[in-house]
């Protein structure tokens, strides 16, 4: 006899391990299943529910490394009434986490090819999970290239991981501040601008988007008029999700459900949605 | 002797101009570098050059009382630093602070200018591939007004 599936509906109890600040606004959680044991396996890309009881749960993406069986890693901001309780959470206090849900990132089939990863803001989160499986398996991927832009040099999220990653003699990366502070001597200007000066081939190149929609979609668009195909550029959607499963609706976005059929789709999927007023 | 044509010929700016038009241009282009902490430029002096980037990273700033100077973007490999050169009063509008070690082609503002006032045909095609730049620039700037990562309603725009 089969054991029955888990219900999607139903949060499993995990342990806060750590909360720490990265930036002004923004923290990780660090949680482990209460009853012991690993965190589920998870693929590049995908998301949990987090349920801070008697508060509300949230949708946030999985930023840790895939191939660790814990923590369970996730870094949000603290914008809404959940996840300004969560970033009060201490070491030892009980959450709910559903998941993972959604697509994932295309790791399978970037193999072999150039990579382009392009983030804007904390849409670093749910790529540092694809930055850790490709340092991993360096050897199936072509150039690597991550380009980063944040608001201003404060709001660098990860900022010694990024360092790391610069040392890396096989991965090329660059950051980029839309506002330069202090004393700030890197690149100033929007995340698109990196575009063109990056290092790889646009007709064997996987690109991984996230950010905020308006970035994700011009960000599209310099890398195509680089030459890299629709359908090999792939964009992170954020929609207000509830059940997780697309049963719902509420992240209904044109004939898709962003948690179901999301939140990774091929910019080719989704990119005529992204200039309409009614959606 | 081997002329900088080749260089000009590669660089984004140049790319696919006739061999006829890149050879006047030629005529105008030398070899420079600049070393960290220098200025190329400061705001309101003759903009008499314009400089292709081939290494390094140049800052574009403005002076501000009580503040110093503010960056307002960088310039860096691939890209076009300067068009001052191509429109009166030909003054620099901001200064041009090197941040990284750069090596540029320069090209003389008024050489290239009297060689378009003879020769319209290259006189437009520079002046559409100036366009091109500022176009660029332009919608870089409307995206950085916009505030894409501030702490907006919703989180992320």
């Amino acid at each position: 006899m089969t054991a029955p599936l888990p219900d999607p509906m139903l949060p499993e109890r995990y342990r806060v391990q750590r909360v720490s600040r990265e930036i002004p606004d923004t923290f990780t959680l660090e949680l482990e299943p209460e009853e012991g044991g690993d965190i589920p396996q998870f693929a590049t890309g995908q998301f949990n529910m987090l349920y801070i009881f008697g508060v509300g749960e949230i949708p946030i993406s999985i930023s840790g490394d895939p191939a660790k069986r814990k923590p369970l890693v996730h870094t949000t901001r603290a914008v809404g009434t959940v996840s300004k309780a969560m970033r009060d959470l201490k070491p030892n206090d009980i959450i709910g986490v559903r998941g993972p849900f959604g697509s994932h990132w295309p790791i399978k089939q970037a193999e072999g090819k150039d990579i382009v990863i392009a983030a804007g803001g904390i849409g670093l989160a749910p790529l540092r999970s694809v930055m850790y499986h490709i340092i991993s398996q360096r050897e199936k991927y072509g150039k690597t290239v991550l380009l980063y832009g944040a608001r201003t040099p404060t709001d660098i999220l990860y900022r010694r991981e990024l360092e790391h990653w610069r040392a890396h003699f096989d991965l090329e990366v660059y950051v980029t501040v839309d506002r330069a502070t202090g004393s700030w001597k890197g690149s100033v200007g929007v995340v698109t601008r990196l575009i063109p000066r990056a290092p790889f081939d646009p007709q064997n190149t996987v690109a991984m988007v996230c950010g905020p929609e308006i970035m994700m979609r011009f960000t599209g668009a310099e890398l195509e008029k680089r030459g890299v195909a629709q359908e090999n550029i792939y964009v992170s959607m954020e929609r207000n999700m509830k059940c997780a499963v697309g049963f719902c609706g509420h992240c209904q976005y044109g004939p898709n459900f962003v948690c179901k059929d999301g939140p990774v789709f091929q910019f080719s999927q989704i990119q005529g949605l992204l200039s309409k007023w009614e959606i | 002797m081997q002329t900088l044509e080749p260089i000009l010929a590669e660089h984004p700016f140049f790319k696919g101009l006739k061999p006829e038009y890149l050879q006047l241009v030629t005529g105008c282009a030398s070899n420079v570098r600049f070393n960290t902490g220098t200025y190329i430029f400061r705001e309101g002096d003759e903009a008499s050059q314009f400089y292709l980037i081939r290494h390094g990273k140049v800052a574009l700033e403005i002076f501000a009382a009580q503040h110093g100077p503010i960056t307002i973007e960088t310039i860096e490999a691939g890209e076009v630093l300067g068009w001052s050169w191509i429109f009166p009063p030909y003054r620099w509008h901001f200064s041009g602070h090197v941040f990284e070690p750069t090596r540029a082609i320069a090209l003389d503002g008024k050489c290239l200018r009297a060689k378009g006032e003879e020769n319209h045909d290259l006189g437009y095609e520079l002046m559409k591939r100036v366009a091109q730049i500022m176009m660029d620039r332009l919608q870089a700037t409307r995206l950085r007004l916009l505030d894409i990562y501030s702490d907006l309603p919703g989180g992320r725009l």
